[in-house]
C-alpha cells in the first residue's frame, strides 16, 4: 500500500508546478513564529533548508491510496509543497527551531543575541 | 494591513493554476453546488470499482471536531478551526495570516451506488480520508460461462 503511494504521488509530482503552503508569520522581540499547512506531508518528506538567507520549505505529500483508484475531482492537484523566505541578517539560521503536528510545520527562527532590541535612551544636553 | 496583496497574490496563483490546467488539457466539470477556488477544506476525489475515496485537506484540527454526515448520497463535512492569534502590541508583528480560521462545512455530492453503512474514515497528518464503499449488486461482476 504504501509503495504504491508512492509510485503515485511520484508520477504527480513531476506533472505540474509546486503548490504554496499558507502560512502565518509573527514576529516578536525573540524572533520570528513561522506556521505553514503541509497537509498530507509526513514528517521525513518534509525539508527544511536556509541558504545564503533564504529559508525554502518543501514537502511531499504521500496519501494511502487504494489500487485502482481513479482520480475524478482534485483541488489539490500536485503533490509538492515548495515556499521560500528570504530571512534579514539579524536572523540566527543555526538556531531554528521546528516541529510538526497534524500536517502543520511551525518553526521558530530566533534573532541573533545582539539583534536584540534595546531601548535607547536619548540623552538631553 | 497586507490582506489585498495577499488576496492579489493569491489570484494571481490561481489564475496560474487555470492556465496551467488548461494547458495540460484537463476539463473538470462545474458542480451544482460550486465552490470558490480556495475553499477551506480543499477536496479530492477518488474513485475504485468497489469505493468512493473522499481526501479532505485540513490542517491543524482536534479529529473530534470534524463532523461528518452522509444523507443518501450527499456528504456534509464541518467543522471549526480556531486559530489562536496572539494579540498585536508594540512587542508582536503579525506579517501575514493566510490560514483560515473559523466555521467551514463542505457538502459533497457522491455517486449513487454508495453504501452509506459501510464507511470508514481516518485523521492522519492534516488529511481526512473517507472511503465509502459501493453497494455489492452494483459492482461489476465477471461471469463465468459454463
Amino acid at each position: 500500500m504504501t509503495e504504491l503511494a508512492k509510485q503515485t504521488t511520484a508520477t504527480k509530482t513531476t506533472e505540474l508546478a509546486t503548490l504554496r503552503p499558507l502560512v502565518t508569520i509573527i514576529e516578536e522581540e525573540s524572533g520570528f513564529t513561522l506556521t505553514a499547512e503541509l497537509p498530507g506531508v509526513p514528517k521525513e518528506n518534509v525539508k527544511v533548508q536556509v541558504e545564503n538567507h533564504i529559508l525554502t520549505l518543501e514537502g511531499e505529500i504521500l496519501l494511502q491510496i487504494p489500487e485502482q483508484m481513479e482520480s475524478t475531482h482534485a483541488e489539490v492537484s500536485t503533490a509538492k509543497y515548495k515556499r521560500a523566505f528570504t530571512l534579514s541578517r539579524e536572523l540566527d539560521s543555526s538556531k531554528i527551531e521546528a516541529s510538526q503536528s497534524d500536517g502543520v510545520l511551525t518553526l521558530h527562527i530566533p534573532k541573533a543575541e545582539h539583534a536584540q532590541p534595546r531601548k535607547i535612551e536619548v540623552q538631553v544636553g | 494591513m497586507y490582506s489585498t496583496l495577499f488576496n492579489f497574490s493569491d489570484d494571481l496563483f490561481n489564475e496560474l493554476e487555470n492556465l496551467q490546467r488548461h494547458w495540460v488539457g484537463r476539463n473538470i466539470l462545474s458542480n451544482i453546488r460550486p465552490v470558490a477556488r480556495g475553499s477551506f477544506p480543499a477536496i479530492n476525489l477518488g474513485s475504485t470499482p468497489n469505493s468512493v475515496e473522499v481526501y479532505a485537506f485540513v490542517p491543524g484540527v482536534d479529529a473530534k471536531s470534524l463532523d461528518i454526515q452522509i444523507d443518501k448520497n450527499l456528504l456534509t463535512l464541518q467543522g471549526e478551526r480556531v486559530l489562536e492569534l496572539p494579540k498585536e502590541d508594540s512587542k508582536l508583528t503579525v506579517y501575514a495570516q493566510e490560514r483560515f480560521s473559523g466555521k467551514f462545512k463542505r457538502v459533497i455530492t457522491l455517486p449513487d451506488d454508495v453504501d452509506v453503512s459501510k464507511v470508514s474514515a481516518t485523521y492522519k497528518e492534516g488529511v481526512l480520508h473517507i472511503s465509502i464503499q459501493r453497494r455489492e449488486e452494483a459492482q461489476a461482476k465477471r461471469i463465468e460461462i459454463q
